[in-house]
C-alpha cells in the first residue's frame, strides 16, 4: 500500500469490533461501543484535550464500522477479512473475549493489516505467537492478579487458606493460575482449599457457594464477570459468604452501578486498571469522565476507558507515522512501525507497548475497597491503592506465569 | 453427616427447579411424540415474563409477595396463550408427519423464540430479584440457605404429584392415558384427540414457563438462558425415560444429587457426571429408567 497525501476530505476508516449482544454486551461491550462513539465524535470535533486536540487522526475523520463482536470466533474470523476486504477499513480495532482474540490475530498477520486489540485478558495471544501487525493496547490479566494479591499483602489481609471460582474457559483459568501463584509468592503459606470452575453462564451457584462458605476461607477469589458475577453476588449474599471470607474480584467496578446496595461492602476488586472510580485525577480523565457520564447518563467502567486509550493510541501513531512522511496518511507499515514500542497518555495513566517487540502494552493498575454510599445511592470505592505498571506487569522477554513463579523479579513498584 | 446433608440438600434445590422443566418436556413427549426443541425457549419465556412482572409490581411500591403472585398469574396466562396458539397455529398441520420433521419444526420455533425474546427485552441481562428475599434466610446444616431455594423442594414436589395425580387419578388423566396408549382406538371411543393435544402442549409449555418464572429472581435474564436448560431437560428425561413422569423425577434427583456431589467432592468432573449418569443409565437400560408400559397391538 502506498502513501497517498493527506487532505482535508480525506478519511481514516475505522472497523470497531465489540459485542453489541450477548452476555458481555451489557458489561463490556456497549459501555465501550458508547465510549468509542464518545471519542471518535469527540476527536472529529477537536474537542479533546491535549495533546489530542488535532481533529480526527492526523486531520482526517474517522469514519467508524461498528461490528458485532457475538458469535463466536469462526465468525469473527469472518467479519475481520469483510471489514479489511469489503469495507476497506484502514485499521480494525477491538475484541473483548480472549478466545476471539486468540483467533483472528493469526487472520490479522496473514493478510498484513493493522490490528489493535483492545482488551482480551489472555497473556497468551503474544506469549505463544509473534505478529508484527497486530497490538493489544492494553495490559492482560496478569496485572490483574498480581495487583490483587500486592494490594492485600500492602492492607495486611489475612490469607492463611483461599478458595476460588471461576468461569471454566481462558480467562477464569488463566487469571485463577496467575492470581494462585501470586498469592504462594507473597503469602508462602497460604492453603488453595475450595477450587470451582463452573461452566460460562453457569447462573446459579447455589451448590457452589454451598462449598465455599463450607470451606470457611479467609479469601475467596473470583474472575467471574457480567451477568454470572452479578448472580453470584445476589445469591452469595444472603447466604453469608462476604461475612465468613474476604471477597476479592479482579475484575468487577462494571457490576456496581446495576448492583448498587447489594454489593457487600468491603470487597476487594480491581477494574483492569485505574479506570472509572478509581480513576485519578487528570484533564484527559476529567475529559472522558464527565462528558462520557453527560452523554450516557452513568459513568465509564473498564471497557470504555480500554476503548479510549485504544483509539487515543492509534492517533498517537497515526500522527507519529504522519510527522516522519511528511503529512501524508500512513501506510499500514508506516503505521505498524509508528505503534512499535509507542508511549502516549490515557485517562487510566501512561501506556506504554513494552512487551512482545513493543506490541504488548503495559500500564499502571487501582485496586480498592467498595462502600455503599446511601446519599448518592452508589457504591463507591475506598481505600484505592495505586501500582506502578512495572510494579505489576512481568519484564519483556519473560512468561507471565514464569515471571510470578520466579518470585516477580525486576518488578519496580515504588 | 453436614457434609451429605449439604450436599443432599444442595442437590434437591438444584432438582427441583430441573424437574419442573423436564416434567413439561416429558409430558410433551408422551402424549405428542414430539421431542421439543422450544422447550427451552418457553423456560426462557417464562423468567423474562416473571421479571417484567416483579419489575412492574415494585415499580408501583407493592411488597414483593404481590411480585411473587403477579408473576406466576402472568406466566400462567401467557404461556399457555402461547402454548394453545403454536399448537393450533402451527404444530397440528405437521401431525402424521415424520418425528424428524416436527424436531426440525419445534427448532424453527427456538430460533424465532431467541430473537422475539431479544426484540422484547433487548440482549442485557435482566434481573427481578425483589421475591428472592420472601421467604427469608434459614440454617441447615451449618449453612445458611435462602428460603426461596428451600421453598421451591416443596412446590416442585406439589407440581409432580398434581401433574401425576391428574393423569393417573382422574377421569381427564385417563383420556390422555388412553390417547397416549391407542390413539386410533381412543378416537373411536369419541375421544377428541385433538383437544388431548392442544392441553397437554399448552400445559408442557406451563410448565416450563413455570420453572423459568420460579427460577427468575435468582440469576439475571439474558440471551443463551433457554439453550443451557434444554440440554439438562433432556438429558433428565432421557435418564428417566422419554414420557415418564416417575423418570422425569428421579432423573432430575439424579442429575441434581450428582452435580452437588461432583462440587462438593471433585469440582473439575461438574459437567462430566451428569452426562456419565445418561451413560451408565443407557448402557443397562437403553429407553431409561422408567420404560413407558405400550400395549400390543394385535
Amino acid at each position: 500500500m502506498l502513501a497517498a497525501p493527506a487532505s482535508a476530505q480525506e478519511t481514516f476508516k475505522l472497523g470497531i469490533v465489540t459485542f453489541l449482544s450477548g452476555p458481555a454486551a451489557d458489561s463490556f461491550g456497549v459501555p465501550a461501543r458508547n465510549g468509542a462513539q464518545f471519542v471518535i465524535d469527540q476527536l472529529n470535533k477537536g474537542s479533546v484535550p491535549s495533546p489530542y486536540e488535532k481533529v480526527g487522526f492526523g486531520g482526517m475523520k474517522i469514519e467508524p464500522v461498528i461490528i458485532d463482536e457475538n458469535g463466536g470466533a469462526t465468525k469473527q474470523v469472518q467479519e475481520l477479512r469483510n471489514l479489511y476486504q469489503r469495507d476497506n477499513v484502514d485499521v480494525v480495532l477491538g475484541y473483548i473475549s480472549s478466545g476471539d482474540c486468540l483467533a483472528v490475530a493469526p487472520i490479522a498477520e496473514e493478510l498484513k493489516k493493522m490490528l489493535v486489540l483492545m482488551d482480551c485478558g489472555t497473556p497468551r495471544i503474544f506469549e505463544e505467537a509473534k505478529y508484527n501487525y497486530v497490538f493489544r493496547t492494553a495490559a492482560h490479566a496478569t496485572m490483574d492478579n498480581v495487583g490483587l494479591v500486592r494490594y492485600m499483602k500492602a492492607k495486611n489481609v489475612k490469607m492463611d487458606t483461599l478458595s476460588a471460582i471461576n468461569q471454566d474457559y481462558a480467562w477464569g483459568q488463566d487469571s485463577r493460575a496467575d492470581f494462585v501463584a501470586a498469592a504462594q509468592q507473597l503469602y508462602p503459606n497460604v492453603k488453595v482449599q475450595t477450587d470451582l470452575l463452573p461452566k460460562f453462564g453457569a447462573g446459579q451457584y447455589g451448590t457452589e457457594i454451598s462449598a465455599l462458605v463450607g470451606a470457611g476461607s479467609d479469601v475467596v477469589y473470583s474472575s467471574l464477570w457480567g451477568g454470572d458475577l452479578q448472580a453470584f453476588i445476589l445469591q452469595s449474599a444472603p447466604r453469608g459468604l462476604p461475612k465468613r471470607s474476604q471477597l476479592v474480584f479482579s475484575a468487577a467496578d462494571h457490576v456496581l452501578p446495576p448492583l448498587g446496595d447489594k454489593m457487600p461492602d468491603g470487597t476487594i476488586l480491581g477494574a483492569r486498571g485505574a479506570y472509572g472510580l478509581m480513576s485519578q485525577k487528570s484533564p484527559l480523565n476529567d475529559w472522558l469522565f464527565k462528558g462520557y457520564e453527560a452523554v450516557n447518563g452513568v459513568y465509564p467502567v473498564q471497557a470504555a476507558y480500554r476503548i479510549t486509550q485504544s483509539i487515543l493510541g492509534l492517533k498517537a501513531a497515526v500522527e507519529k507515522a504522519m510527522i516522519k512522511n511528511g503529512g501524508k496518511k500512513p501506510s499500514t507499515d508506516e503505521l505498524v512501525a509508528a505503534m512499535t514500542g509507542l508511549e502516549w497518555p490515557s485517562p487510566g495513566g501512561l501506556i506504554q507497548m513494552k512487551l512482545a517487540d513493543g506490541h504488548q502494552a503495559i500500564q499502571p493498575i487501582a485496586i480498592s475497597r467498595t462502600k455503599y454510599n446511601p446519599d448518592l445511592k452508589r457504591v463507591d470505592l475506598v481505600d484505592i491503592q495505586y501500582f506502578a505498571a512495572e510494579c505489576v506487569n512481568p519484564p519483556p522477554g519473560v512468561k507471565s506465569i514464569d515471571w510470578i513463579k520466579g518470585g516477580m523479579q525486576g518488578a519496580k513498584c515504588n | 453427616m453436614n457434609f451429605f446433608l449439604t450436599i443432599i440438600l444442595d442437590g434437591l434445590i438444584q432438582a427441583s427447579w430441573l424437574f419442573i422443566v423436564a416434567l413439561g418436556l416429558t409430558l410433551v413427549f408422551g402424549v405428542l411424540k414430539i421431542l421439543n426443541i422450544a422447550h427451552g425457549s418457553f423456560y426462557a419465556l417464562g423468567a423474562y415474563i416473571a421479571a417484567t412482572a416483579v419489575t412492574v409490581v415494585a415499580a408501583r411500591g407493592l411488597p414483593p409477595s404481590v411480585g411473587f403472585v403477579a408473576m406466576l398469574l402472568s406466566v400462567a396466562l401467557i404461556a399457555s396463550a402461547v402454548g394453545l396458539l403454536l399448537e393450533r397455529g402451527l404444530l397440528k398441520m405437521f401431525y402424521g408427519r415424520d418425528e424428524v420433521v416436527l424436531l426440525l419444526v419445534t427448532y424453527a420455533v427456538f430460533l424465532i423464540l431467541e430473537d422475539v425474546t431479544k426484540l422484547i427485552w433487548g440482549v442485557n441481562p435482566i434481573y427481578a430479584t425483589q421475591p428472592y428475599e420472601l421467604f427469608g434466610n434459614l440454617e441447615f446444616a451449618g449453612l445458611y440457605y435462602v428460603g426461596y431455594d428451600l421453598v421451591l423442594i416443596p412446590i416442585s414436589a406439589v407440581v409432580g404429584f398434581a401433574i401425576w395425580f391428574g393423569l393417573n387419578r382422574t377421569v381427564i388423566g385417563k383420556i390422555v392415558l388412553a390417547v397416549i396408549h391407542n390413539e386410533e382406538m381412543s378416537v373411536s371411543m369419541g375421544v377428541r384427540v385433538n383437544r388431548v393435544y392442544a392441553i397437554a402442549f399448552a400445559f408442557g409449555v406451563l410448565l416450563a414457563a413455570l420453572a423459568g418464572a420460579l427460577t427468575a429472581p435468582k440469576i439475571s435474564m439474558q440471551p443463551g438462558l433457554s439453550s443451557d436448560v434444554i440440554i439438562l431437560s433432556f438429558a433428565i428425561v432421557v435418564i428417566g425415560g422419554l414420557g415418564s413422569v416417575e423418570g422425569a423425577a428421579v432423573g432430575a434427583i439424579l442429575v441434581g444429587l450428582a452435580r452437588a456431589a461432583s462440587v462438593h467432592l471433585m469440582p473439575q468432573a461438574e459437567l462430566f457426571m451428569i452426562y456419565l449418569i445418561m451413560a451408565a443409565v443407557l448402557m443397562f437400560r437403553p429407553e431409561g429408567l422408567f420404560k413407558r408400559e405400550t400395549a400390543r397391538r394385535i
